[in-house]
């Protein structure tokens, strides 16, 4: 009898590799069919902003991004910290494979924010609390990449960006805090994101397939991503070998 | 004497038999923050409207300067591991080594601010709060500070990388200690921002050492 497979089955490089070889194709197929899907309500079906006009659909990309870059940065700190504490090899490789995938996903962010502000605000950036901070989160990222890679010894890399990605968790917070405070002294609430009108059913359909999109599309690359630091970590073991000598 | 005391002090004598080294991060704040004014112009209301951030900038710049020797002498001898491996726990040694570079860093710096404030044209009273914040400010980069040196022990390009991880984390620091002065220049009450600032000490006086403490272990 086949046994079915258990919780920490895919922990061993050796499944989870495979299991990434066969989820990855799938993964880019959602991802394309619901960034297609979203991106059809988005612009053919939802309809124009009373007081935005068109420019509003950004949105559409600008809000999911947003959202997958604090959550990817939540994600990265978890697996690095379970990887350091637990000594899982795998859960480290996970979190270095999602560190440029959340630094991409900030960045599109950002970018995309820049691109609505001008039409609606008439400024590429305002130092606002949510574009400053997630501007810190993008230092973050770097931050943790550059000391990864700055680091030759495999486990020593893994354990100090380990340690970085959980006290920059620890300091999000009162990072978000301290902006939005610095920013309603410094500056009159002229604009205020927060009081959004109701959306319309459509727009909101819209974003959360653009979301799926994003979440597909960040599992795709972070397998994608670690299913070569795997290769490239394990080139000594013997399946690799034979992988290798099989191509 | 403790083994805490006797790093501490060990650290402050070896600073003194070279005190031209341990004087740059004073002279690197006091030359920075004066091309400022070079660079914005002249204009005494602007100057002073700008003072708090430009001397907590460069203060935040020029105690990430010195962070690199913190404990890259005592690894590249080894007496580092020696420290580690004796009795004294890896979170005493962080706390001395953070107490060490607050001492010889942070408080020139606080000394030096009156100088800056005036340069800038501020009142004496926004200069007595620039230093009260710099006094509850300056520690916290020591300790957060000391967590970059540990974790880039050794690495290629250690100095732009300890400011590359250090920094996102100290703009808290930056935000309430320049917003101090600023709260009290447009006439609202700078109490908030020392609160915090005295929390975000705490934090980081009770965290810090532990993390580095961690990150020494990791390192060496």
């Amino acid at each position: 009898m086949k046994k079915l497979p258990r919780l920490f089955t895919f922990a061993a490089p050796k499944s989870f590799y495979r299991l990434a070889s066969i989820t990855v194709p799938w993964l880019y197929g959602i991802a394309a069919a619901f960034a297609i899907w979203g991106l059809y309500v988005g612009f053919f079906v939802a309809p124009v902003d009373a007081t935005q006009g068109n420019s509003y659909r950004i949105i559409f990309i600008h809000v999911p991004a947003a959202w997958m870059s604090m959550v990817l940065y939540m994600a990265m700190a978890g697996w690095a910290a379970f990887g350091w504490a637990a000594n899982a090899r795998l859960a480290s490789m996970m979190a270095r494979a999602i560190a440029p995938t959340g630094a991409a996903f900030t960045f599109l962010a950002l970018w995309t924010g820049a691109f609505w502000g001008k039409p609606t605000w008439g400024a590429w950036w305002v130092w606002d609390a949510r574009l400053t901070s997630e501007l810190i989160l993008l230092f973050l990222y770097l931050g943790f990449m550059a000391l990864v890679e700055a680091i030759d010894d495999v486990r020593r890399a893994d354990h100090a960006g380990a340690l970085l990605a959980i006290v920059g968790a620890v300091n999000v917070p009162i990072i978000y805090f301290s902006v939005r405070w610095w920013n309603t002294l410094h500056q009159g609430s002229s604009i205020s994101m927060t009081a959004a009108p109701k959306m319309a059913h459509t727009m909101l359909l819209s974003m959360l397939l653009m979301t799926v999109a994003f979440w597909a599309y960040a599992f795709a690359v972070v397998f994608m991503r670690a299913r070569a630091v795997v290769l490239e970590r394990e080139s000594g073991a013997d399946w690799v070998r034979a992988l290798v000598a099989k191509k | 004497m403790s083994p805490m005391m006797a790093i501490l002090s060990r650290d402050l004598r070896l600073a003194s038999r070279r005190p031209a080294e341990a004087l740059l991060p004073v002279v690197f704040f006091v030359v920075a923050a004066s091309l400022f004014p070079l660079g914005v112009g002249p204009e005494a209301a602007t100057l002073k409207q700008i003072a708090p951030g430009i001397v907590w900038v460069c203060a935040l710049l020029s105690s990430m300067l010195s962070l690199n020797s913190m404990y890259g002498s005592d690894y590249a001898d080894g007496s580092l591991e020696q420290m580690l491996i004796s009795q004294l726990s890896g979170i005493e040694l962080a706390a001395a080594k953070g107490i060490a570079h607050w001492l010889m860093t942070g408080v020139p710096l606080l000394l030096v601010s009156p100088l800056l404030g005036l340069l800038f044209g501020l009142s004496w009273e926004s200069i007595g709060l620039m230093a009260f914040g710099l006094l509850l400010g300056t520690p916290i980069l020591s300790l957060m500070g000391g967590m970059g040196a540990a974790l880039t022990l050794g690495l290629r390009n250690s100095a732009v990388l300890i400011l590359l991880i250090v920094l996102p984390l100290c703009i808290p620091v930056l935000i309430f200690g320049a917003g101090a002065v600023t709260a009290a220049e447009s006439g609202l009450s700078p109490d908030g921002h020392f609160y915090l600032l005295g929390a975000i000490f705490l934090l980081s006086a009770l965290g810090a050492p532990v993390a580095t403490a961690a990150a020494l272990r990791i390192s060496v």
